[in-house]
Parts: structure tokens; C-alpha cells; sequence
């Protein structure tokens, strides 16, 4: 009988909990596809804040800007995160349980900090604002992320597969491209979706690090807010959570979060 | 196919000797075992001639070049690994042409030799079929078409069959060493099975502790151990210690035992379970060396049976046909004795 209770309790629970998730995020996008600009009901269907959102360059270059900032880190933020993981798996070396713990931190540092020290840091390099810096930064950031999503499906890897590889003769560019990297390739999808992720919806370092004029678009969408809420901003939102939703998913279909396929 | 020779190869992990001074040869086209407990430094002997271990002293020549300096994927070996390491996305065909495409053969030639391979491993059949599709039977038999398809210069086994059921690791022996022969390659295996490395070895190695303690032909090694470790570790070895008195051997409890003649010094002598008879009454004849024992426990094992027996603190084994043990009396005293020549002598 109690644990009938329990259970029920514990759907409820599960119910609380996915409403207080989903519930604002759904009335907005339901809300962007309202035709009042004060969010008044009854409701009216509309693509009315879709089509000025089509015809407002300024949040169009925003958003062309961060999908390539997003393409760009992706890139990096894979290619180099991949090859630290190999190295990371591959090579004993001085130091390498330090640099292995040195890896997670910026995960769990608050962006907010993350972004000033960047901002001082690259000042202080001379490198300043701009562009180049919002990929630096984001690349920084979603590094981790890669790496750990890489390195838990080279746990699954058996090692001697590569000393198999090379007693055949294959030198270790060969061993990499036709022994390791097809059997972390899900893996790299899913730290290269993950890298796109945490630079798509990226605010504060790219706050902190873009020039004004030249923002990605939560930038753009959080200086319009303070200006005037529009329904506008529920319209580009929606499409926004769409998009990481989708690559999260997929991410999620990768990776099945460290787990064997 | 060539000699391999490794001369006073030493390696250090941290403090650890793995290998101490170790000088082996393995003449071209054998079948060479090398045997040992584990930590003995018999799997890093042969990662050292595989190449994945570099030495920190001495020479390994792979026919008449040294290849110390030179890294596994240029010193021409093949390898078979203890769990196969079969590449999991490839087919059967692409794993045995693995070696072949990375040397850049032609496909046509791919074709023809990984045909032949599988043809000599007998798994022409299966050629299309990934390795999770196999049993553990017919991965070996990929492994090793896979290592003998480049035709390496030696072929390497670390504990080739250990990861069969025993029946069928009796057959995969037999076939190794046909295979073997039909090739005629070097090989040399790993094994921590003694009977595997009596059975399948031309010679065997015996390490220990980082040091090859004997190498020779299995039979010799059996039958003449230069130390009390070889004689208890390659087969079974019942020991006896005293001090020589004349031509016997006179036990620290007082018994005597002939001994060969023009031993002077003092030696240490050990029997082989099998070789031991049991009796209840004294043997009568002059030479025959034998002692008294009391009768712990008998052994049932089908055709053959175990004995366990005490004699003053110490216990001796004995291995007979069961049919030829006559009726014992557990707790009894009874005799033990063998052929003189049987008595061997492990110097000191």
C-alpha cells in the first residue's frame, strides 16, 4: 500500500519537475506564435514575429555570426580535444594525472569569472575584443566537454588493438585513422555536437569578449530585452531551443552518455 | 623466417629488473616456449623482441640485424595476442589484409594471399563475417592468419590458446604446431602452462625474477634441472636434502640413499612424482634408493591417481597408474623407491 503511495508520490514528483522545466519555455514559444504584442489572449495564430524576425538584418547577421563562431569552435574545440584524449590514452608522462585534473575545473568555474579573467587576460595581451577572442574563449570552454565525452569512449577501447595495428606494421598516423578514430568516431560526434552546444548558447563570455556592433545573437537578444521585450525575442528563442535541443538529442544519441552503444 | 638472439638484455621499470642480464637464442624455423610464474618477465621478454619495449642494456638480433633501435612496425614480426585483438569493425578478409593494404600490396594480391591464410587456418569459409560473429576457436585461427599473412620474419605468441576451453586448446596445439611446421617460421610463445611448453616447444626458457634460470630442450630441462626452482616448477619434483657420505646420500633423519658415484660435495636431490613406486613391503634390491613414508591421503583421478604422503614433517608425492598402486593403507607406513638413475642432481 505505501509503497503504492510512493510510487505516485514519486510520478508527481517527476511531473512537478518536468513543468517547471518545459512549462516557461513552452508558453513563450506558444507565445511567439501569438499575433497580440502584449501577450494577450485569446490566442490568435500568427507568424507575424517570425517574419520581421526574417526582415531584421541586424538579428540575422547576429545569428549567421554565431552559427560560424559555433562551426569554428566546433572544429577546433573536436580536432584538438580528439587528439588530447588519444594522447591523454596513448602516453604516460610526467604530470599527466595533474593535467587530466586540470581539465574539469573550467567546467564547474562560473562563467561570469571565466569571462572577466579572459577579458583582462586578452587586454592584457593586446588582443583586446573581437572575434578572434569569442573563439578563443568559447574553444576554452567547450574543450572540457569534448574531452570528456571523447576520453569515455576511449575507456571502452581495447589498447592491445593498437599494438595489434602496429606489429602489422602500420606506423601510428595508420593505427589512429584506421584502428582508434573509427571506433571513437561516436564519441567525436557527440564532443563536436556538445562543442557547437556550449558555444551556440553561449551569453556571458561572449558578452564579455564581443565588440559592440559585432555581438552573436543571445548577446544581440539580451541587449534588445533591455531596450523592449518583444515578441520578437520569443519568435528567435524558440528557433534558438529548437536548434540545441536537437543537438543535444543527437549528442545524446552519440555519446549515450559514456555508455556502450 | 630467420634466427632470433637476444644477448644480456636488461630492462628496468623504475627499480624493478624485468629482465636481468638475459641471453636466450632461438635457431631459425623452432617452436620456442618461454615459461615462467607470473611477474617472471617472460611477456616482457617477448614485448622486448615484439619491440614495444625498448632495452635499457644488451643486444636482440632478428637474423643478422639488431633491431634495438628499431620500433615494432618496421622489425617485420607478426604477433598473435592473448585475447586475438581482432579489429572489431573490420570482416575477417579486411583484418588478415590489414598488414598486406598497410605495405601497400596490390588488391589482386591482397586477395590471393589472405585467401591463402584463411585456406591454411582452415577458415576459408568465413571470410565475410565480423569477429564478434566467431567463436573463440576460430578468432584464434584469424589471429594468427593475420600475423603469418606478411610473412614475418618471426612470429610472436603471447599465451596463444589460453583463452580456450580445454578440449579444444588440445586440438588448437596440434594445429599451431602443424602450421607451424608448414611455414617453418620462428616462433615464440608465452605460456605460464608447463604442459603447453613440453608439448609444443623444440626448446623452452625458463624465467624467473627477470633471469632465465635454464633453456634447453624440454625433455633435457625436465629431466635435468640446475635448480631446485626449474625441478618444482616444470613438473613436479619431490626433494631431498643432506649431506653425502661416501656413495650415498645420508638424510638429515639418518636414512641413506645411493647416490651417483664422484659426488663429493653436498647436493640437493629431487624425484619425480611419476617415477616414484610404492610398496609396503622393503624392496630388496642393493641399489635401489628408497626411504620410508606414511600414507596422508590417495588420489583418485581415472587412469591415474595421487598420493600424498609424509615422511618426518616433509611430503612427497607420487603419480602411479591407479591399477598399479596395490591396496594402501591410509595412515600405513609404507616404502617408496625408484630407479637409481632417476635420482636427479641438482648442483648447488
Amino acid at each position: 500500500m505505501s509503497t503504492l503511495i510512493l510510487k505516485r508520490l514519486g510520478k508527481i514528483w517527476l511531473a512537478l519537475i518536468l513543468f517547471f522545466l518545459y512549462a516557461p519555455i513552452l508558453v513563450m514559444a506558444f507565445m511567439s506564435f501569438n499575433d497580440s504584442q502584449y501577450y494577450q489572449l485569446p490566442f490568435e495564430f500568427s507568424l507575424r514575429w517570425y517574419q520581421d524576425l526574417a526582415g531584421n538584418s541586424e538579428i540575422i547577421a547576429a545569428a549567421t555570426r554565431s552559427v560560424l563562431i559555433a562551426l569554428i569552435t566546433t572544429i577546433i574545440a573536436t580536432t584538438l580535444g580528439t587528439a588530447a584524449s588519444v594522447a591523454l590514452f596513448r602516453f604516460e608522462f610526467k604530470g599527466k594525472r595533474i593535467l587530466q585534473v586540470l581539465l574539469f575545473p573550467p567546467i564547474a568555474i562560473p562563467w561570469l569569472i571565466t569571462g572577466t579573467a579572459m577579458l583582462i587576460f586578452f587586454f592584457g595581451i593586446g588582443l583586446g575584443r573581437g572575434t578572434p577572442s569569442v573563439i578563443i574563449g568559447h574553444v576554452a570552454l567547450a574543450l572540457p566537454y569534448v574531452i570528456v565525452v571523447v576520453t569515455a569512449r576511449l575507456a571502452t577501447f581495447d589498447a592491445t588493438l593498437e599494438e595489434a595495428a602496429r606489429s602489422l606494421g602500420a606506423n601510428s598516423w595508420t593505427v589512429t585513422r584506421r584502428v582508434t578514430l573509427p571506433w571513437i568516431t561516436p564519441g567525436i560526434i557527440a564532443g563536436a555536437l556538445f562543442a557547437f552546444a556550449v558555444s551556440f548558447d553561449q551569453f556571458v563570455v561572449s558578452y564579455f569578449l564581443s565588440e559592440p556592433g559585432d555581438s552573436t545573437l543571445p548577446v544581440l537578444i539580451y541587449t534588445a530585452i533591455r531596450k523592449g521585450f518583444t515578441p520578437e525575442i520569443n519568435a528567435i528563442s524558440t528557433i534558438i531551443i529548437t536548434i540545441s535541443m536537437a543537438v543535444m538529442l543527437i549528442a545524446a544519441r552519440f555519446s549515450n552518455f559514456g555508455g556502450e552503444r | 623466417m630467420a634466427e632470433v638472439a637476444v644477448e644480456n638484455v636488461t630492462k628496468r621499470f623504475g627499480t624493478l629488473k624485468a629482465l636481468d642480464n638475459v641471453t636466450i637464442d632461438f635457431p631459425d624455423g623452432g617452436f620456442f616456449g618461454l615459461l615462467g610464474p607470473s611477474g617472471s618477465g617472460k611477456t616482457t621478454l617477448l614485448r622486448t623482441i615484439a619491440g614495444f619495449i625498448f632495452t635499457d642494456d644488451g643486444t636482440i638480433r632478428i637474423g643478422s640485424k639488431s633491431v634495438e633501435q628499431i620500433p615494432v612496425e618496421k622489425r617485420e614480426i607478426g604477433m598473435m595476442f592473448q585475447n586475438y585483438a581482432l579489429f572489431p569493425n573490420m570482416s575477417v578478409a579486411d583484418n588478415v589484409g590489414f598488414g598486406l593494404r598497410v605495405r601497400k600490396v596490390s588488391l589482386a594480391e591482397e586477395r590471393r594471399r589472405v585467401g591463402e591464410a584463411l585456406e591454411l587456418v582452415q577458415l576459408g569459409q568465413h571470410s565475410n563475417r565480423k569477429p564478434h560473429q566467431l567463436s573463440g576457436g576460430q578468432r584464434q585461427r584469424v589471429a594468427l592468419a593475420r600475423a603469418i599473412v606478411t610473412n614475418p620474419r618471426v612470429l610472436l605468441l603471447d599465451e596463444p590458446l589460453s583463452a580456450l576451453d580445454k578440449s579444444l586448446r588440445v586440438d588448437m596445439q596440434i594445429e599451431l604446431k602443424r602450421i607451424q611446421r608448414e611455414i617453418g617460421i620462428t616462433t615464440i610463445f608465452v605460456t605460464h602452462d608447463q604442459e603447453e611448453a613440453l608439448t609444443l616447444s623444440d626448446k623452452i626458457g625458463i624465467l624467473r625474477a627477470g633471469r632465465m634460470v635454464q633453456a634447453g630442450p624440454p625433455r633435457e630441462v625436465y629431466n635435468n634441472p640446475t635448480d631446485v626452482f626449474t625441478a618444482s616448477f616444470l613438473g613436479e619434483a619431490n626433494i631431498l636434502e643432506g649431506a653425502v657420505d661416501g656413495n650415498s646420500l645420508r638424510l638429515t633423519d639418518g636414512d641413506a640413499i645411493p647416490i651417483p658415484k664422484g659426488l663429493k660435495t653436498g647436493a640437493t636431490f629431487a624425484v619425480r612424482p611419476e617415477n616414484i613406486s610404492i610398496t609396503t613391503e622393503e624392496p630388496t634390491e642393493r641399489d635401489t634408493p628408497k626411504i620410508q613414508a606414511r600414507l596422508k591421503q590417495r588420489v583418485f583421478a581415472g587412469a591415474m591417481a595421487t598420493c600424498i604422503l609424509d615422511r618426518n614433517g616433509s611430503t612427497f608425492k607420487v603419480i602411479s597408474r591407479d591399477r598399479d598402486l596395490p591396496q594402501l593403507p591410509e595412515g600405513g607406513p609404507v616404502w617408496l623407491s625408484w630407479e637409481p638413475e632417476h635420482t636427479i642432481t641438482i648442483p648447488n
